[in-house]
């Protein structure tokens, strides 16, 4: 054990080895306590909720930090909820069972790019008459657009882009032809082209009420093209989530496939050495076939055919790789190890198989094993990584994998919607490199061979 | 392998006693092929052995939820329906009539295959049809051709990855071996230093660079192809059909290289610097011998059948990669067939594809273990390998 100890101190002399641990501890950090403030459940059930969970974020928005890296400003979200006090409430009794509400979504809109989409939820309480709601939309400039009218069941949405007579309206007003209804509400007059009026804009809405209980609580959304530290994808999903959750599962499924395999595979490598004739050809014989065996067409085919749960991958996977053709090296090592004079003793004084094996034969080589676990880390990470790429990644649990599969399949390179691909490929580079660099640095402590050349 | 190898004993044998000294150097040559082709065919025969057990362990994994019965019933259906269709009379019957003489017909092929009997004896008659690509039909998917024959499918689908990998493994093993003797001959340089700090980055997969390729080269730049093998439409001429495959080959083939070349090639360079360090080398220097003469006969010569371990391990790992690979660069080849065939829940195609891959790193090993008996004296001389 003081060797290992030792080496793990040798380490301090390798840089990409210190920067690796980095790494490595910060990825540990953000996977001990990801689970911690997102609980497992609270994480499938936001990874798999629909509109109802998501439908005030934007679709497909890029992080919020592109806009440090870019001249032109985009627009990020706004989101004004009465229901949670944002605007001021103004009602006016009209007669014994009707009433006026006037609510007024006031917002600054400092931003050089039109939002992508602008809805207004409405959330109504009536008994049998509908209320009626009156939209108009005034811009800095001081201009004042009618901006619609309509009678919103108990949950409904006013989707301003949809609506053709408001689009006719501004094409008037405006004088562009088949001019968007957004681009409408938000260009400036007075400056060529389109260009987006900055400056404070007001949505008054006015709901007349025919019950004496009704109530009217509204949200307005104007959709931002950025959103968040990781944007969102094509499901208005915040990609937060994944990449956070990501992290655990992907460190505990790379740990545990190379700590298991490689401690099972030295296991049977010196069983094999220690007992020897046919316990050994059987070892030798079984590693050959399953050389011929492939690894990622079998996951495939039971992920297809029968589950595609992490635990089962996880453990196929090291069923499948417990008699890699390392055991031929692990068995070349116990070979000699076999042979020295401490085994002889340790044989003289009738120590059992066992204890031979555990005490003897195996701390023997552990020193080598190290290096070997942490540099195979990367690519079970990866592994688990090409499985959700094909689709066949776990069914509810979110990881980097899937978001990249999410990207892929709705073409978001071709779309040039980059953040969604490059930020999972970089916490899966950024893992890969970290546990590569420390291997590749343990390996040259713990076999001084490698350290002369 | 290599321990196999190594790990024999390589005494010359009695049959190299005086009077194949005093034969003459032809004979030798001669006997020398007839060890090699010996040593092939049992190397051969115990590959057969072993790809048989492992199509056996696909043939049951694939079977555990009666699978693998579902496709040879579809197969009998196809068949009988396609048999009945050519028959005049069953054109005249009704359509109770018809389902009636379909069942009655699949039921006696059904008989007539024995796959009413035990799971154990019918394993091994799907072993035997997997072995022999027998590989009944595809549920979806279907060949350029229109050919619903999975081995169709699949026979269409293997030039296209057997060139794509063919090139980028071949340019890997000679860059990989040129950098190494250079970065074996200047160690500590600034170069070599480089590729130890860059051999980590072969933790990440081929398809991993290749989002990356597509991203710079093809989105952000526009100079080359997303994806495909050829464009569209196929250019007639063979000289432009050969040119247009080029361009399409450069990002898939980089990003293989990618992958894999900083590791190769440090690998290659240990090995290199191991055996560069051996006195025999310090002799043919003081000789005065010229450099390049020193690589290739002292140093290159002892290394290959450490290359060729390594490469074997590494020729194993990029073709099962190949899957993600041909998917992400959309290339026709059978990695793409078998990620379509998850797409589709196409069981015949993935089963096959198993069987395919199979057979691909099977010949792959012995492709290595045939070139291994070429450039291991040890192989030849004596018989080390044979004996296991």
């Amino acid at each position: 054990m003081s060797t290992v100890l030792s080496g793990f101190r040798q380490l301090r002399q390798y840089p990409t080895a210190i920067v690796g641990l980095i790494i490595i501890g910060f990825l540990v950090i953000v996977a001990v306590v990801t689970p911690i403030a997102i609980p497992y459940r609270e994480a499938v059930r936001l990874w798999r909720g629909g509109e109802d969970i998501w439908g005030t974020n934007p679709r497909n928005a890029a992080p919020a930090w592109r806009n440090w890296f870019t001249s032109v400003d985009q627009a990020a979200s706004i989101i004004l909820d009465s229901a949670e006090g944002d605007v001021e409430k103004v009602v006016e009794q009209v007669s014994a069972d009707s009433k006026e509400i006037r609510l007024d979504f006031e917002f600054d809109f400092p931003y050089d790019t039109f939002p992508p989409e602008l809805i207004l939820f409405t959330n109504a309480k009536f008994e049998n008459k509908e209320p009626f709601v009156e939209l108009v939309w005034i811009t800095p400039d001081g201009r004042e657009i009618r901006a619609g009218e309509f009678s919103p069941g108990p949950s409904g949405s006013f989707r301003f882009d949809q609506d053709t007579r408001l689009q006719r309206r501004l094409e008037r007003e405006t004088g562009i032809q088949d001019v968007s209804v957004i681009e409408g509400l938000f260009d400036d007059p007075a400056q060529e082209g389109l260009q987006v009026l900055k400056g404070t804009y007001k949505l008054a809405t006015t709901s007349l009420l025919f019950e004496a209980d009704s109530d009217i609580d509204m949200t307005f959304v104007s959709y931002g093209e950025v959103h968040g530290i990781a944007g969102t994808d094509h499901q208005r999903r915040d990609l937060a989530i994944a990449l956070l959750w990501g992290t655990p599962i992907a460190l505990a499924f790379g740990l545990l496939a190379a700590v298991g395999t490689t401690v099972l595979t030295m296991s049977i490598a010196a069983f094999g050495v220690w007992f020897g004739g046919s316990v050994d050809a059987a070892i030798q014989r079984i590693t050959e076939v399953n050389a011929i065996i492939p690894l990622l067409p079998i996951l495939i085919m039971v992920g297809t055919l029968y589950s595609r749960s992490i635990g089962l991958m996880l453990g196929l996977v090291i069923l499948l790789s417990i008699f890699g053709l390392s055991i031929k090296t692990y068995r070349a090592i116990f070979m000699q190890v076999k042979e020295s004079p401490y085994v002889d003793a340790a044989r003289a004084y009738g120590a059992s198989d066992r204890r031979i094996i555990f005490r003897y034969l195996i701390p023997r080589i552990l020193p080598l094993i190290i290096p070997a676990i942490v540099v195979l880390v990367p690519s079970y990470v990866f592994l688990e990584a090409s499985l959700a790429v094909l689709g066949l990644g776990d069914p509810v649990l979110p990881t980097w994998g899937k978001v990249i599969n999410d990207a892929s399949t709705q073409g978001a390179l071709f779309n040039g919607y980059y953040y969604w691909i490059l930020l999972p490929s970089f916490l899966l580079i950024l893992s890969g490199l970290a546990f590569a660099m420390v291997g590749f640095a343990l390996d040259r402590v713990f076999n001084p061979r490698l350290r002369e050349v | 392998m290599a321990t196999d190898v190594f790990g024999g004993d390589f005494n010359i044998n009695a049959e190299i006693d005086v009077a194949s000294i005093e034969a003459s150097a032809r004979k030798a040559r001669v006997q020398n092929i007839k060890r090699i082709l010996i040593y092939s065919v049992r190397k051969l025969i115990a590959l057969f052995i072993t790809v048989a057990i492992g199509v056996y362990i696909t043939v049951i994994i694939a079977n555990m939820g009666g699978y693998l019965d579902k496709i040879r019933l579809a197969s009998i259906r196809e068949n009988v329906a396609l048999a009945a269709t050519a028959d005049p009379a069953f054109r005249e019957m009704t359509t109770t009539e018809r389902e009636a003489f379909l069942d009655a017909r699949v039921e006696l092929e059904i008989k007539r295959y024995g796959l009413d009997r035990p799971f154990i004896l019918r394993s091994f008659e799907y072993l035997r049809n997997a072995l022999t690509l027998n590989l009944g039909f595809s549920q979806q998917l279907m060949s350029d051709s229109g050919s619903r024959q999975v081995r169709n499918i699949i026979l269409e689908r293997l030039p296209s990855t057997l060139v794509l990998f063919g090139t980028a493994n071949l340019l890997l093993f000679f860059v990989a071996v040129f950098t190494g003797l250079r970065l074996s001959r200047r160690y500590g340089s600034f170069s070599d230093k480089m590729v130890i700090a860059l051999a980590p980055t072969s933790a990440a997969p081929g398809w991993f660079y290749g989002l990356f390729l597509i991203l710079i080269f093809a989105s952000l730049l526009k100079v080359l192809p997303f994806g495909g093998m050829v464009s569209a439409p196929p250019p007639e001429n063979p000289v432009e059909y050969a040119l247009s495959l080029l361009q399409h080959m450069i990002l898939p083939v980089t990003a293989l290289l990618l992958s894999a070349a900083f590791l190769t090639t440090y690998n290659y360079r240990t090995f290199f610097l191991i055996y560069s360090s051996e006195d025999y080398v310090e002799m043919a220097k003081a000789k005065g011998l010229p450099s390049r003469m020193i690589e290739r006969r002292y140093i290159l010569r002892p290394t290959l059948p450490n290359i060729i371990t390594d490469l074997a391990l590494l020729l194993i790992t990029l073709w099962t990669g190949a899957i993600i690979l041909e998917t992400v660069f959309n290339w026709p080849g059978i990695g793409q067939l078998y990620a379509q065939a998850i797409g589709a829940q196409d069981t015949p195609v993935i089963v096959a594809n198993v069987v395919i891959y199979g057979y691909l790193l099977a010949l792959t090993v012995f492709l290595l273990d045939f070139i291994y008996a070429l450039v291991d004296p040890r192989v030849r001389i004596g018989e080390g390998g044979q004996k296991r």
